[in-house]
């Protein structure tokens, strides 16, 4: 197989099922985004990278499969009954997701805040919390084994057919649910006096403290917010893919590098990156060599370190010191 | 009464957090086959769940514990000043004991006799082929790291990557690859030795100059992103590295010139003694980088990078030097490895392996080239030690829990590691400043 031969085949496919591949990548593209703004606040409001957020989201993906299994059972959810349980999976979700990232953070940054660590310090110790949490899942749930969330809806369930592309309920939802989870965490970010305290100490943590914030209540709050969205996204790919304890490292990954796309501390750029990510991610499908999936992989890890080595500001621009 | 006193309750809770956290860390594993319809269970955490709660005798066990240590930290309260300094005088005893010349020098001459004749005291084969690939490779790939971590400051999450670099290039060369050797002539392995190392080294300087202009955290992502994007490559290309397999047998390396014959078969004495002749070479090269102009290029780049430029000192060359240079001694562990394991496969260089050599650096003491092999040895021995008995229903997974609590603990109690470097422990404290505040009053929520 020559490589022009594989090359316009690649377009050949994306030719005839375009509308497939944008629904796929809109619906990776909303995970991906709520994971990013949390990536992107948590940097605004500390300055570096929370290398547990992976974990995070993981933590929330499965306590959905916990939920909808014990919920569920072996039935199949229906009608207004998949509404709720979607719902309440969104709540569980985000709020085990809220905890885990409000323990990271008093376990592994606050002492070092309080001693004004080096930078090396919290990431050595991000590191750790996201090794242990990781790790800790493994021991529960086990070692690489994909788990099924219950039946929310049938597996598989078309909602309708757009020029002849079936887009599943699944991709309707989790668009739906990013999309008004994204525009409410902006809205708090930038309309509310808790946002207008993540922001004040994004920008200047110590004179905001002089100005009455309260930083760790903020830094708290911020991981709250980051953590209950990721724990959202969880939930919504658990119901897509099902969820593996090391689902944290590589998706993790793949939204951080959302948010450096759009320029972290940047949370617009961090979703519209999201949304980069997941369409790069579902059109790269049909350029895999041999149809092997790791190559989608590769292309996106390459990405993330094309983008920072040329361009580590994103494209929207960085916005240290101003989250929104 | 001062017991019930509200930051007392706290440290209750936090105790009883800690305690609740361990009771799960050493518990029994959940199941990882999980029906596919019903709730997940045999987990451990079902069975501790609300309605279970009654039927798990451990919970309590841990429980009671936490309330008896919280009764005699409450008790211990009022002399707590003086049981810190104890604590600290012991923590500082290795330096204190190090410090002084005589001792030092019969300290160096009992470990090196130690070391020598180990051997002759360790009987079995096993035990020693565990010492040469779990404590000697790990020494090497640790010192690698020190230099990358702590002499320049960078955080490398893609440390295996050289590792991995150093054991194909040794499959390569042997002929051990599905790919035909270079040259179409394998060549024996104890030639590739300083070609390991120069492909590691080369390695280095290819993936150092284009991410070591970028900042810690952005560095510490990137090579994570490089070490996914060749665990990937290798796995992939089948033909070429033997994918998830790996590859077949690496020939034991021999020597021969003519008055001397060494051949480095089944037995793995010879390997311990090549292993502990380079870990030497590797020693001596480094502590003298550390204190030529090189060294303390790194410092003062560690330190700030700013000042560093504006005195003249170029930082991406030094930072590319401080990457090759780790590389070195991480490839050779690679080819060491693979002529010892003989088999090389893709499972051997994760993510894992990277944050396990981490651990160690930072556990021994990052910048302390004696702290950093004395960290190796005292994890790989602990760890050594897991594997083979399995104590306390421990499972060979359950590692990188333990490795991810440790690395969050070092940094809360001890980030200048067990024997700092002194410049390392001044840098720390430095940061220190500000609120004077003991690590464990912040551990225990009490406000400074």
């Amino acid at each position: 197989m020559g490589f022009e031969h594989f090359w316009l085949s690649g377009f050949d496919q994306i030719h005839t099922a375009f509308w497939t591949y944008l629904a796929v990548g809109l619906q990776n593209g909303a995970v991906y985004a709520m994971i990013a703004v949390g990536y992107t606040l948590v940097y605004g409001v500390l300055g570096l990278i929370n290398f547990a957020h992976g974990e995070v989201f993981m933590c929330g993906g499965f306590a959905g499969v916990f939920l909808t299994r014990g919920i569920l059972g072996d039935r199949t959810g229906t009608g207004w009954g998949s509404v709720g349980l979607i719902l309440a999976g969104i709540l569980i979700g985000g709020l085990v997701s809220a905890l885990v990232a409000t323990g990271v953070e008093r376990v592994a940054y606050r002492p070092l805040r309080r001693r004004h660590a080096p930078k090396l310090a919290f990431l050595i110790s991000a590191i750790g919390a996201s090794f242990f949490i990781q790790t800790l899942a493994g021991k529960e749930f086990g070692y690489g084994v994909n788990i099924f969330p219950g039946q929310v809806f049938e597996p598989g369930k078309v909602m309708f057919t757009l020029f002849g592309a079936q887009i599943h309920t699944i991709a309707v939802v989790s668009i739906i649910a990013a999309v008004v989870m994204l525009v409410v965490a902006d809205r708090i970010v930038r309309a509310t006096r808790l946002g207008r305290g993540i922001r004040a100490v994004s920008q200047d943590a110590e004179t905001s403290s002089l100005m009455g914030v309260n930083i760790d209540r903020t830094i708290t709050i911020t991981f709250i917010l980051g953590g209950a969205l990721a724990g959202a996204a969880g939930f919504l790919y658990t119901l897509q893919s099902g969820m593996v304890q090391n689902a944290g490292t590589e998706i993790g990954i793949y939204a951080f590098t959302a948010a450096v796309l759009g320029g972290i501390g940047n949370l617009r750029g961090a979703a519209l990156g999201g949304l980069f990510i997941g369409l790069f991610g579902s059109f790269s499908v049909p350029f895999a060599f041999e149809g092997n999936v790791q190559w989608t992989e590769i292309y996106t890890f390459l990405i993330l370190v094309l983008v920072l080595i040329v361009r580590p500001t994103g494209i929207l621009g960085e916005k240290s010191g101003r989250t929104a | 009464m001062t017991i019930f006193a509200p930051a007392n309750l706290k440290r209750l809770f936090t105790i009883l957090m800690i305690a609740g956290v361990i009771a799960v860390m050493t518990g029994t594993p959940g199941s990882s086959t999980a029906p596919p319809t019903t709730g997940i269970h045999g987990s451990y955490l079902e069975r501790v769940s609300w309605f279970g709660l009654f039927a798990v005798q451990r919970w309590f066990l841990f429980f009671t514990l936490g309330v008896i240590v919280w009764l005699l930290v409450s008790f211990y309260r009022p002399r707590a000043r003086t049981i810190r300094h104890g604590f600290d005088s012991v923590l500082a005893l290795p330096k204190e004991i190090t410090a002084k010349r005589p001792t030092r020098i019969v300290l160096i001459l009992v470990a090196l006799a130690i070391l020598l004749f180990l051997p002759k005291l360790v009987h079995e084969s096993f035990w020693m082929y565990l010492i040469v690939e779990q404590i000697g490779v790990w020494i090497l790939l640790a010192l690698g790291l020190n230099v990358v971590v702590g002499f320049a400051g960078l955080l490398d999450l893609g440390f295996a990557a050289f590792y991995a670099i150093g054991a194909y290039t040794t499959a390569l060369f042997t002929g051990a690859l599905p790919m035909p050797a270079l040259f179409h002539h394998p060549i024996p392995t104890l030639w590739v030795i300083p070609i390991g190392i120069l492909a590691a080294m080369i390695f280095g300087v290819l993936l150092g100059t284009p991410t070591l202009r970028l900042r810690g955290d952005y560095l510490a992502i990137v090579t994570l992103g490089f070490a996914l994007i060749i665990d990937d490559f290798v796995e992939i290309q089948n033909g070429v590295t033997g994918g998830g397999v790996g590859s077949t047998p690496v020939p034991h390396p021999s020597l021969n010139l003519g008055f001397l014959h060494i051949h480095w078969g089944i037995s793995p004495t010879p390997y311990y003694y090549l292993c502990l002749l380079f870990i030497a070479v590797f020693i001596a090269v480094f502590s003298a980088l550390e204190h030529s102009r090189i060294g303390r290029a790194w410092v003062a780049i560690r330190e700030d990078e700013v000042a560093a430029e504006s005195v003249g000192i170029n930082p991406l060359k030094f930072k590319v030097m401080a990457f090759a240079v780790g590389a070195a001694s991480g490839g050779f562990g690679g080819v060491m490895s693979a002529g010892l394991v003989g088999i090389i496969n893709p499972s051997l260089f994760t993510y894992q392996i990277s944050v396990n050599v981490l651990v160690l650096v930072i556990f021994g003491g990052m910048g302390s080239i004696w702290g950093v092999a004395l960290g190796a040895i005292v994890i790989q021995t602990a760890t050594i030690y897991l594997d083979n008995y399995q104590p306390w229903g421990y499972q060979f997974n359950d590692l990188f829990m333990y490795i991810g609590a440790l690395l969050i603990v070092m940094m809360i109690f001890r980030p200048a590691g067990l024997l700092p470097s002194r410049r390392r422990a001044r840098e720390f404290a430095e940061a220190k400043g500000g609120d004077d505040v003991h690590t464990d009053e912040v551990l225990t929520g009490e406000q400074p």
